[in-house]
């Protein structure tokens, strides 16, 4: 009887059907992975120049490649946004639209690691191995259908990002920042875990679909737990996206971290973390978002204001850069404030716009460091105009694009999330973002003037700067693109405006 | 022929890109001429467009150029796209004009330079967005030019960036304006959110200016008080005008053309475009339009008294008569205003370029104290020079004098007290350019006097951020103790000879005489005849104002001669020097005493109010960064303090809202 | 009722282990500390587990599961980034690594 219990039993364990294209990019950017560790364990002598790198760009690309006939799937109107693995992933155009983002910024971040890693005496498979997997992390974070998943999620992305943060071992400061990354880190994971888990009691499942359901359905006599929850989500996302008070970790992780690897975390982590907040609070807390949008207005805020102004009195141009993020941050944010469709689509095109500009001027911060990632403070750049004009250009225009001047992406960027706030009727903070930004223009301004500075006489030379065939290919995508879609922003327009998140029962 | 409006913008453009790729090849002059014909191209175009426009009967004169989808804005495209109306030409033909000029002017003026052919990339990219803002079919492409030109100044001011002073400079404009600009895009926002459309006119007739009659009171207030923020920084009015001055570091064509001519006067075209809704607005908010324009018009003027620098007292100029374009627009004179644009484009291009002749001649001396009786010795600088100021004093029958008339008149119908206020600057005006004119060209020669007080003048020229302080003065005084002053080449005398010529004739655009004659007010008629305020005043009070106007000019120029030219006129009519020298003494007690000190209180308060609240707000954000720096201690054990922190707060919130 | 007691139980050891993360100088000792959060959590989720059908039962053990994993994984990493630090200083102390700042 025991065992005819037993096989009964067995027999009604249903495996969950997977679909295989859905899961393609992951599949893609894992399998890359561990064919990375395969090569570099089964080959005894050294593979030619660049090819790690290579194998990585391509999975990246692959991963676009499967993501766009995803794409043609999900907004064919007769077949529409559809869940896999029991309920546990979605498959939607925001979904697709991030798999895109985040893959670019592995493709981005790698080229430019290609000659970073041998420079610092690096060279080996395992930064991309962690790219890869904090990739494909990023991007179960930005699929996940379930709260368990986003969790999963953030901390494949986290913890390979706490390994590439202290990457360069001999650097004290990478070393530092691993530290502190970790520690901040698990700390916040662990409010996160502790919000999911009320969540989890106020509405007795985790699946963002039914818990979406059961909030429309029922009206809950006692919030507490859930909105309980909400605070402690907040402080996981927010650490993720590096929003204030939350972002005291970023200046010196993006500071103390291998600069390549800063472009990554600024790029893919932070879609990552947008992602997942867009997708639980937007989509599936829209019912009480009257619960949640003043304090995301309140942290949007402080975001913007804190980034701006604490950039303004650094003379380290990355340390500058990572406050610039923390604000880039808080325009996102205002996008996300709005909790309209309107102001997910802006925000889905300022962080794809960010993407570029932040791996491009982290790039080219990786290029005139020089050799032991030290040269980052302002003086490395002045007279760049004349050692490396096209370097200078490059930078001017990821500048410019970052500080909000039309014709670059960044000015439809902002234009975008501004224009969402207005037409949420969030005038304040409208308002303020454009303050913010007037105050960051003097910033940016600062890095120009420096770059187009003659050398004063007397005052010693820059140190020489090379610009390799990765990081030259990866800066100029990002410049084509900062430069294009500023002049030509339909078509990913168009895209932001059909990759709103849905949210779907699990029994779909 | 309309279609050919595209040619306009693309030719400057073209310019730009060719001199970007080529420009280090063609090198000097060729990247200069290469340069002016594509602005000369853009002028032709633009001939072309406005005899089609002329074709059309005076109603149909509005044709729209579609020339790609740029933007989706809420279910609809913002374009890239031109409205070629009366007012937009009049601005076009003016602008390429004026800018060919000064782009000829510029090759014999930049001789010798190292960034000869980026300083022509750099006019011409700035002839390029000038033209997209006028041109522009909405209130995007308008401020896509108005940042282009605000970027483009920014280079040309920077354009000799060895010299510390000269980025700084471009730097307070570039924050000014980015002030202004802020109060733009919140009035594009509001525009947007209100009447749904920033397109001025479309073809369905769902342009924002179209159905501007729909606003309420409150919100036509709300924006155009907003756009005429974006204005105030732009044209350099009171409160953000402070970077105008400034902006003279730069070389002296960038003056003529972006801070006199054209960028400058962008605001007043803006006012003008947005016209019915400023129409629509309470009846208050024109006022404070005309009150700014005429307060700064005033302050302005009582501080070009007291400058010593030839660029300065023309920077102060610009800012006194924008000032006045802005009382007109107040008042609802928009011909007006645009009459007075386009007359003080030809007058203070001239006095630019005229200006920047002499200091060309005087070997980069800018101290009008070490000039005088130039005039022997530049005969057509000094000649064109006296043409462009008896045009800005508003002598008849000069250009100037028609169009400061017309404001006057209209002002005069507005309210008296800003008639007054406009009369006073009116009288100061001549009064000091006068000055201008007869220390820098009558007088005694004082350029040997330089390096007796190299001293001094090396302080003065630190003060007024003069260009090439060192380069000027290494010169002066080590090479050539007292350089000859000389006349200028051929390229730089023939643009001040034909701005002399419109600056003489230009009044005839707009002659009050009848209505036949009111060539200007008719073109533009289309334009603003909703909203045209037409003051109601007899024919013969006309002429009053006109006589008092006149008497007004006068005066200053009498006074000014009674000052400055007193000695000349002792050695020639004793007898009347009896006379002069009791009026000369109050005067000089006035202008020496207390009216030197307002002249220069105004000045100082200008340094220390205006230039302190702009660094000011900057010393506050670096004070407020470096209190907060002091959070981020480095420590993880703190950092992870702060994340609790704000967790609880997140938590407190929501449990405050959950009500427990 | 019995859940809130399990509830209290996670509380306490949340806060304890907040405590700890702020208070302790040791790296080792913060990293038990996180231990420390994620096994209230673990307390939670099976406590709420409890509460709600079978279905949601297993939610809550399986998510413990996970967790239980997810730490496991997490402290490899941390204490690797420990032993990093004390390799080059000879020291765990956590206020010793402040070389950024500012």
């Amino acid at each position: 009887m025991t065992a005819a219990l037993l096989f009964a039993q067995v027999e009604k364990v249903a495996t969950p059907k997977l679909d295989w294209a859905a899961t393609a990019p992951l599949l893609i950017l894992c399998g890359a992975a561990l064919l990375l560790l395969l090569i570099s364990s089964l080959t005894t002598s050294r593979p030619a120049r660049g090819t790690y790198a290579v194998i990585t760009v391509l999975a990246s690309a692959f991963a676009i490649g499967t993501a766009g006939v995803l794409w043609a799937r999900v907004t064919d109107a007769e077949r529409g946004a559809f869940t896999t693995a029991a309920g546990a992933l979605t498959v939607d155009g925001f979904s697709v639209f991030f798999i895109v983002v985040i893959s670019l910024g592995i493709a981005l971040s790698a080229l430019l690691a290609d000659d970073y890693l041998r420079r610092e005496n690096l060279d080996g498979p395992e930064l991309y191995v962690l790219m890869l997997l904090s990739g494909a992390g990023g991007i179960v974070m930005a699929m996940a259908n379930d709260l368990i998943v986003v969790f999963l999620g953030l901390e494949t992305l986290s913890i390979a990002l706490y390994v590439m943060a202290g990457f360069n071992r001999r650097r004290a400061e990478s070393r530092e920042s691993a530290m502190k990354y970790f520690v901040l880190g698990a700390f916040s994971s662990a409010f996160l875990l502790y919000g999911i888990a009320f969540i989890y009691g106020a509405t007795g499942s985790t699946n963002l679909g039914d818990i979406a359901g059961f909030l429309n359905a029922n009206t809950l006599e006692h919030t507490g737990l859930l909105l309980g929850g909400f605070a402690l989500l907040l402080v996981g996302f927010g650490f993720k996206a590096s929003a204030v008070p939350f972002h005291v970790w970023t200046p010196d992780v993006y500071q103390g971290a291998p600069t390549p690897v800063t472009a990554f975390m600024a790029s893919a982590s932070k879609a990552a973390a947008f992602a997942a907040l867009l997708r639980v609070f937007v989509s599936t807390f829209a019912e009480y978002r009257l619960d949640w949008q003043p304090l995301i207005w309140g942290i949007a805020v402080l975001t913007l204001v804190v980034g701006s102004v604490l950039a303004i009195v650094q003379t380290d141009v990355k340390r500058m850069m990572a406050y610039s993020s923390i604000s880039h941050a808080g325009f996102i944010l205002v996008g996300v404030q709005a909790a309209t469709a309107q102001g997910v689509s802006a925000a889905l095109f300022y962080v794809l716009s960010y993407t570029f500009m932040i791996v491009g001027t982290f790039g080219v911060a990786t290029l005139v460091s020089g050799k032991g990632d030290e040269h980052h403070g302002l003086e490395a750049y002045r007279g760049l105009s004349r050692r490396r004009p096209g370097l200078a250009l490059t930078f001017t225009v990821f500048l410019l694009a970052q500080a909000g001047v039309p014709l670059t992406s960044g000015f439809l960027a902002k234009f975008y999330v501004i224009g969402a706030a207005v037409d949420a009727h969030s005038y304040a903070l409208a308002l303020i973002a454009m303050l913010s930004s007037v105050v960051s223009a003097f910033l940016y301004l600062r890095i120009v003037v420096a770059m187009y500075m003659t050398d004063e006489e007397g005052a010693e030379p820059g140190p020489r700067v090379r610009v390799p065939l990765g990081a030259g290919v990866a800066l100029g995508l990002a410049v084509a693109f900062t430069v294009v879609v500023g002049i030509l922003p339909q078509q990913v327009v168009h895209w932001a405006d059909r990759a709103i998140p849905v949210v779907l029962a699990s029994g779909r | 022929m309309l279609s050919a409006v595209w040619l306009i913008p693309a030719l400057p453009l073209l310019g730009a890109l060719l001199l970007l790729v080529f420009g280090r090849k063609l090198g000097e002059p060729w990247s200069g001429v290469l340069a002016t014909l594509m602005v000369a191209g853009s002028f032709v175009a633009g001939v072309v467009t406005f005899l089609g426009l002329l074709d059309r009967p005076a109603e149909e004169r509005q044709f729209l150029f579609h020339v790609f989808d740029w933007l989706p804005v809420g279910g609809f495209n913002v374009d890239i796209g031109f409205l070629v109306d009366p007012l937009s030409m009049t601005m076009v033909l003016f602008v390429t004009g004026v800018g060919a000029l000064i782009h000829l002017y510029s090759i014999g003026y930049m001789h010798g330079d190292r960034g000869y052919p980026r300083f022509f990339l750099y006019l011409n990219l700035f002839a390029f967005s000038m033209l997209m803002l006028v041109l522009g079919d909405n209130l995007l492409v308008t401020f896509l030019g108005w940042e282009g030109v605000g970027a483009c100044s920014y280079f040309l001011i920077s354009f000799w960036f060895e010299k510390m002073p000269n980025a700084v400079a471009g730097k307070k404009a570039f924050v000014t304006n980015r002030i202004g600009d802020w109060g733009y895009m919140l009035g594009m926002f509001l525009t947007f959110t209100t009447l749904g459309s920033i397109t001025y006119f479309a073809k369905d007739g769902s342009g924002f200016l179209q159905h501007a009659s729909g606003l309420t009171g409150v919100t036509a207030t709300a924006i155009a008080l907003l756009l005429f923020v974006g204005a105030a920084g732009k044209s350099a009015q009171l409160p953000l005008y402070v970077w105008l001055p400034d902006a003279m570091a730069g070389p002296t064509p960038v003056s003529a053309l972006i801070h006199a001519a054209t960028m400058v006067t962008s605001g007043v075209y803006l006012m003008v475009r947005v016209s019915p809704v400023l129409a629509q607005s309470y009846h208050w908010a024109p006022q404070v339009i005309a009150w700014i324009g005429a307060i700064t018009a005033l302050f302005a003027a009582t501080v070009a008294v007291s400058q010593r620098d030839i660029k300065k007292v023309l920077a102060y100029s610009t800012v006194s008569q924008l000032g006045y374009m802005f009382l007109a627009v107040g008042s609802g004179a928009y011909v007006a205003a645009i009459f007075h644009m386009v007359t003080h484009a030809f007058f203070k291009a001239l006095l630019f370029l005229g200006s920047g002749s002499v200091i060309h001649g005087m070997h980069d001396e800018q101290d009008m104290r070490f000039m005088g009786a130039l005039r022997k010795l530049m005969p057509i600088t000094a000649s064109t020079f006296i043409v462009g100021w008896l045009a800005i004093a508003g002598v008849p029958p000069f250009a100037g004098f028609w169009s400061k008339d017309e404001i006057l008149l209209s002002a005069w119908g507005n309210n008296k007290a800003l008639w007054a206020i406009g009369l006073v600057t009116a009288l100061l005006t001549a009064y000091y350019m006068s000055r201008q004119v007869f220390m820098v060209f009558f007088g005694e020669p004082r350029w040997d006097q330089a390096h007796h007080v190299a001293g001094e003048a090396e302080q003065s020229a630190a003060a007024v951020d003069d260009e090439r302080t060192d380069v000027a003065h290494g010169v002066a005084v080590d090479e050539h103790p007292a350089p000859t002053p000389h006349e200028s080449p051929w390229t730089m005398w023939v643009p001040l000879v034909v701005l002399a010529v419109l600056a003489v004739l230009g009044g005839g655009l707009n002659l009050p005489f009848n209505h036949d004659v009111s060539f200007l007010a008719n073109w533009l008629e289309p334009v603003v005849h909703a909203t045209e305020v037409v003051p109601d005043v007899a024919t013969a009070t006309k002429v009053g104002l006109a006589v008092v106007a006149i008497i007004a000019a006068l005066a200053g120029i009498a006074l000014a001669a009674a000052v400055y030219l007193k000695q000349r006129v002792r050695a020639v009519e004793p007898e009347l020097l009896l006379h002069a020298y009791h009026y000369d003494d109050a005067l000089a007690a006035f202008f020496g005493g207390p009216g030197e000190a307002l002249a220069e209180g105004t000045a100082m308060a200008d340094k220390l109010v205006i230039d302190g609240a702009v660094n000011g707000a900057g010393t506050l954000v670096r004070a407020g960064g470096s209190r907060l720096r002091v959070v981020q201690t480095g420590y993880v054990r703190n950092y992870a303090l702060g994340i609790a922190g704000g967790a609880v707060l997140a938590l407190g919130w929501f449990l405050v809202r959950a009500g427990l | 009722m019995l859940l809130n007691q399990f509830l209290l139980l996670g509380a306490v050891l949340f806060c304890i282990g907040v405590y700890g993360v702020l208070a302790r100088k040791n790296g080792v000792l913060v990293l038990m500390s996180i231990e420390l959060i994620l096994n209230s959590v673990n307390i939670n989720l099976v406590a709420f587990g409890m509460m709600g059908g079978d279905a949601a039962a297993i939610t809550g053990q399986v998510f413990a599961l996970f967790v239980i994993t997810v730490a496991a994984a997490e402290v490899g990493v941390g204490l690797a980034i420990v032993l990093l630090i004390y390799r080059n200083r000879t020291t765990v102390d956590l206020d010793e690594v402040d070389l950024m700042k500012g």
